[in-house]
């Protein structure tokens, strides 16, 4: 891919999807071409990525501006390493989604599937614009077209409950983006004049920080994909998508989008140091301490299986905005490093939950007994999965934890420790009985059932990305370099 | 003829009015009438160019003086106005031939026509001219043709619609009749530009504050200010669409900046908002606008109605722009003006396409209907998404000025308030999506087809500049610019 | 005195306000019309009124005459009093169309038929 400028990589990650879409469209009708589009944009998003990663470790600076609607507001791009982080995330599993979704789509004879594909591209193409955005007018302008992309597959199945989680989702992402995330966005632009993100932040020296604790408040609160408590309902509404939904884009893109954010917004509007003197900063740390916290303990409590994940998912995700919060360099590099550790644990959760959905047609934790005698490998991915979001070695998760726990001790809180810690043992509470009870010999003494696994390219899939866990064990440094370069 | 620009964009349409008397049949009745509309878009487009090359131009009408004669004076402020009623009325004109063909009779088309250039031309010259008697009588000369458009309604509650309007928008014209004259009492004058000069010896009178009140009640009376807005759900509502395309994309609009032309250029910014509370009024009134409008307007199931009350809202942040007294508000309020006509005009017209096909645009009868007309229904979503305010729409673009003003003025709740009203919008407008893509076909959902592209390619081309006044805004933004610091010229 | 003084404008006031009331108050359609003219015509008198000076006379130049009254409001109060005709007549027309679809011209007739249909 080095034939290409790093530029044009860099626009075409976003064109590519928007590409795949036309040809998705116009070849809806004969499925086996439909999904070798799909494969094949995914293939060619992945190298881009790939070769942009290139450039990036070579140095080579990558800008590109496409047009400015007003003076200062203008559509521009530029490679900088968090967002090389959440390019990697999302383009690796992107492919890897698209085969499993190839398999669970057909085995569960979903409708509409063309109207599927065509908006996974799409919401896949805003992903790498927030990636990739320069500024803020660029960022929320691609967060919206998630938004959007994404609520057809939240509805696909089309019933009357599928409609109101999807009516919760729009409402809260889209209620929240425009009443706080833009309010802080105008905000922003009147009292620093400039939305680009800079290193140390864009308010000039001596900005009030009441304005700037105010306005930190409508940035975390307004970004609603990051799903901090009270405006995290959306998460669990949303898991009546399908599951190849619920993996990449409750897991991965839609969540992470949102952290992605916050953690742009705390290293580049802001500028930690400025975060560290805002009043409220220790205010939303506590928050999101808490909603670490609640969402574990209402995790606990859920016997839907995508569910329970999900709520994990709420209590993960404030991981990293509380990493944000701490307003440290350790804790900005753990909430980078968890963007990508977290994706690749819980996407393989979610694969597996919809493997055994297909497969044998369970939603419930408390059907799962035995289940590991049927599905060997889809529960042994599932036991790997649980470990990294637990944070345990020999999990990717061990390192991003670890890394945010020398951030809270680097910002002496230790309530953030302590949060942490207890969040680990709920973790251990809430998903590891899960694998283990499917180990155990069925319930009521019945014979072993045989093997039946999941089809083929999901089983591939969920192996993939239980296997990364592992890999981003034995090999972070690529990974930490990355991290570690966004607050130098 | 490049001297008698200014005028013979009003003479146009006023004198092609009758002479479509003379042509026999309706087809060829619409093409004249294009085309004088055509030619007229093309001399407010030279105008405007002419304007922000040169300056302002002033036109003495029959060679008497300004402060004798009535004057015509084509300005920054005005001169892109002309623009967009000349422009949308071609634009909706194109449509109207097919659009009218199953809610008017066939017999009354061509009175439709005149009518419609009558209207036209009313508006046109009440922007145009320099002259505050004038304005009334142009004012008159459009309602009246207003009026007749809207009892043209197929549904016989059109008539009462236009019996409500013409009730209410005749004491509105006798009210702002009425101001005019104490004016006149005080300065012996009814050239605006000298009545600017003249006012200020005497604004400390009752009398001027009396004409202040007056006309100020008048014009909001016809602007549909929140709550004067009874009339205007109604009209809209019941009056054949493209009329309805026309007058919400326009006429409004032409009020509004009678209001600020008034305020600021006759009466003077110091003295509108020192003598009257009239921050406090229009601001509480703008708030209250939008978002009493906007929550009627998610309960509507006809979706005329539902716009009729969106434009009210709408109303309420042209209002709230001014109510920020300051040049980044009147540049918000102005932005909007042009902004929201193109994305009420795109709206209203696909309404029309679903008029033409259904014969009704209620939602109950709409399910799935994008699979039916998808190319209606996406130009709906755009228009819709540009309403919200959605980055790279026009909408966008003029939220931001409106909430970048309330910044600067320190109102921060307000600001909020803004936002709140396009999430409220965001619910009107999703509804409809919700229903016409996300519900499957049913049987009460008519078995029909796309709209003829003799509606759908207007449509799209108000669509397109939708998109584009959005992403390249160096042409609205700097007109307005200029326009807000030429009425901040006397100030700063 | 002053009272006195201003006695064409208390006319004024009056006509007005009765003209408005029965706009307001009347059910039937042609009487809103009739309060509807009496309204406007009330601005009309002050715009008359207002043009006149005591002991001046018509604007045409005649020896020994040096006060004249103002002869603009007159000139401006015709154009509104056709515009006022042009209102009254068109009203009486769509009350003669609501009259043949709805065969009534009380107003809340009309409103019943319609919450009927």
């Amino acid at each position: 891919m080095n034939f290409l400028a790093p530029e044009l990589m860099l626009q075409l990650t976003m064109l590519v999807p928007v590409l795949a879409i036309a040809g998705i469209l116009l070849t809806g009708r004969s499925e086996n071409v439909r999904e070798a589009v799909s494969i094949i944009a995914s293939l060619i998003v992945l190298a881009l990525v790939i070769g942009l990663y290139q450039n990036f470790t070579a140095g080579v600076p990558v800008a590109v501006s496409w047009f400015e609607i007003m003076p200062g507001l203008s559509l521009s791009f530029r490679l900088e390493a968090m967002g090389m982080i959440f390019a990697l995330v999302a383009g690796v599993l992107w492919l890897v989604t698209i085969f499993y979704a190839i398999g669970y789509m057909r085995s569960h004879h979903e409708q509409n599937q063309t109207r599927f594909y065509a908006c996974f591209a799409l919401a896949i193409g805003s992903v790498f614009g927030v990636a990739f955005a320069s500024n803020l007018f660029t960022l929320f302008i691609f967060y919206e077209v998630l938004t959007l992309s994404t609520y057809p597959l939240v509805t696909h199945a089309g019933t009357p409950e599928a409609k109101k989680g999807g009516r919760t989702y729009l409402g809260i992402l889209l209620g929240t983006s425009i009443a706080f995330f833009l309010f802080a966005i105008l905000g922003t632009y009147f009292v620093a004049g400039t939305l680009e993100f800079t290193e140390g932040g864009v308010f000039p020296a001596g900005t009030s920080t009441a304005i700037g604790g105010a306005l930190l408040v409508l940035f975390v609160f307004g970004v609603g994909k990051a799903a901090i408590m009270p405006f995290h309902r959306w998460l669990p509404a949303a898991m009546v998508a399908p599951t190849p939904v619920s993996a990449l884009l409750h897991a991965v893109a839609v969540v992470k989008a949102g952290v992605f954010t916050l953690l742009k917004v705390g290293t580049f509007i802001f500028g930690l140091d400025f975060l560290n003197t805002l009043p409220t900063t220790d205010a939303l740390l506590y928050l999101a301490g808490a909603s670490v916290v609640i969402a574990s303990l209402i995790a606990m409590r859920q016997d839907n299986l995508k569910k329970r994940l999900a709520y994990s998912t709420v209590s993960q995700l404030s991981y990293i905005t509380a990493g944000m919060l701490l307003a440290t360099e350790a804790g900005i590099t753990g909430g980078a490093m968890h963007i990508a550790m977290h994706a690749f644990g819980k996407i393989t959760l979610f694969f597996c939950a919809g493997a055994i959905l297909v497969t044998l047609h369970k939603t419930n934790v408390s059907q799962l007994r035995g289940v590991g005698w049927q599905m060997p490998f889809t529960m042994i991915a599932f036991l790997i999965g649980t470990l990294s979001i637990i944070g345990l070695p020999p999990t990717g998760g061990a390192w991003s934890k670890w890394f945010l726990l020398s951030g809270a001790l680097e910002a002496d809180q230790v309530v953030i420790m302590g949060v942490l810690m207890l969040s680990s043992l709920l973790n251990i509470a809430y998903l590891l009985p899960i694998p283990v009870l499917a180990f155990f010999p069925p319930a009521d003494g019945a014979a072993r059932p045989a093997i039946k696994e999941a089809p083929l390219p999901s089983l591939l899939a969920l192996s993939f990305t239980a296997l990364m866990c592992l890999v981003l064990f034995v090999f972070p440094q690529p990974l930490y370099e990355l991290a570690a370069s966004i607050t130098n | 003829m490049i001297v008698h620009l200014s005028v013979l964009q009003v003479i146009i349409p006023l004198m092609a009015a009758p002479a479509c008397l003379l042509l026999r049949k309706r087809e060829l009745v619409w093409a004249f009438a294009t085309l004088a509309t055509f030619l007229t878009f093309a001399v407010s487009v030279l105008l405007l160019s002419q304007v922000m090359q040169s300056g302002a131009i002033s036109y003495e009408m029959g060679g008497w003086e300004a402060p004798w004669g009535i004057e015509y004076r084509i300005d920054m402020l005005n001169a892109p106005l002309l623009v967009l009623i000349s422009g949308i009325s071609a634009i909706a004109l194109l449509a109207a031939r097919t659009s009218i063909e199953n809610e008017i009779p066939e017999n009354r088309h061509s009175f439709f026509y005149i009518a419609w250039l009558l209207c036209m031309a009313g508006l046109l010259g009440i922007t145009a001219t320099g002259d505050a008697f004038n304005v009334f009588v142009f004012l008159e000369i459009s309602s009246l043709a207003t009026y007749t458009l809207i009892a043209l309604g197929k549904d016989r509650r059109a008539l009462w619609a236009s019996f409500q309007y013409l009730v209410a928008g005749t004491i509105g014209a006798t009210f702002i009749l009425i101001g005019i004259g104490l004016m006149y009492v005080m300065t012996g004058t009814l050239n605006m530009a000298d009545l600017a000069q003249r006012l200020p010896e005497v604004e400390n009178t009752k009398t001027v504050f009396t004409a202040f009140a007056f006309f100020i009640v008048g014009v909001c009376m016809k602007l549909a200010l929140f709550p004067l807005h009874l009339w205007l759900p109604n009209a809209y509502a019941f009056a054949p669409s493209i009329v309805t395309t026309f007058l919400a994309a326009t006429a409004t609009k032409v009020a509004v900046y009678v209001m600020i032309r008034f305020i600021f250029d006759v009466f003077g910014f110091e003295f509108s908002f020192t003598h009257f509370p009239l921050q406090e009024i229009l601001m509480t009134l703008g708030i209250a606008g939008i978002f009493v409008a906007s929550i009627v307007a998610i309960y509507q199931d006809n979706l005329k109605r539902m716009l009729a009350y969106s434009s009210v809202a709408q109303i309420g942040y042209l209002i709230l722009g001014i109510s920020f007294a300051s040049q980044t508000g009147i540049m918000a309020t102005l932005l909007h003006m042009l902004n929201h006509g193109l994305m009420k005009g795109a709206l209203f017209l696909s309404m029309a396409a679903v008029v033409y096909r259904l014969g009704v645009a209620n939602l109950s009868q709409m399910h799935g209907i994008a699979s039916r007309m998808p190319l209606t229904m996406a130009a709906f979503l755009i228009g819709g998404l540009s309403l919200i305010g959605v980055p790279l729409t026009v909408g966008f673009i003029s939220k931001w000025y409106l909430v970048s003003a309330a910044l600067e003025n320190g109102w921060w709740p307000v600001a909020a308030a803004i936002l709140l009203g396009s999430l409220l919008s965001v619910i009107y407008i999703w509804r409809v999506i919700e229903v016409a893509y996300f519900k499957s076909v049913t049987e009460s959902t008519p078995d029909v087809k796309e709209a003829p592209f003799s509606i759908l390619i207007p449509l799209w081309i108000l669509v397109l500049a939708n998109l584009y006044f959005g992403i390249d805004t160096s042409l609205t933004v700097s007109v307005t610019q200029m326009a807000a610091a030429d009425l901040f010229g006397g100030l700063r | 005195m002053e009272f006195l003084g201003l006695f064409n404008y208390w006319v004024v006031v009056i006509l007005m306000m009765i003209g408005f009331y029965i706009v307001i108050c009347s059910n039937n359609l042609i009487k809103k019309l009739i309060g509807l003219t009496i309204f406007q015509t009330s601005v009309f008198i002050m715009y008359i009124s207002m043009g006149k000076i005591e002991g001046g006379t018509a604007p045409i130049l005649a020896e020994g005459v040096t006060l004249y009254s103002n002869p603009l409001t007159h000139v401006l109060i015709l154009t509104a009093i056709v515009v006022g005709i042009a209102t009254t007549a068109l009203g009486l027309a769509i009350v003669v169309r609501i009259k043949e679809s709805y065969g009534t011209v009380e107003e809340d007739e009309i409103h019943a038929k319609d919450k009927k249909a």
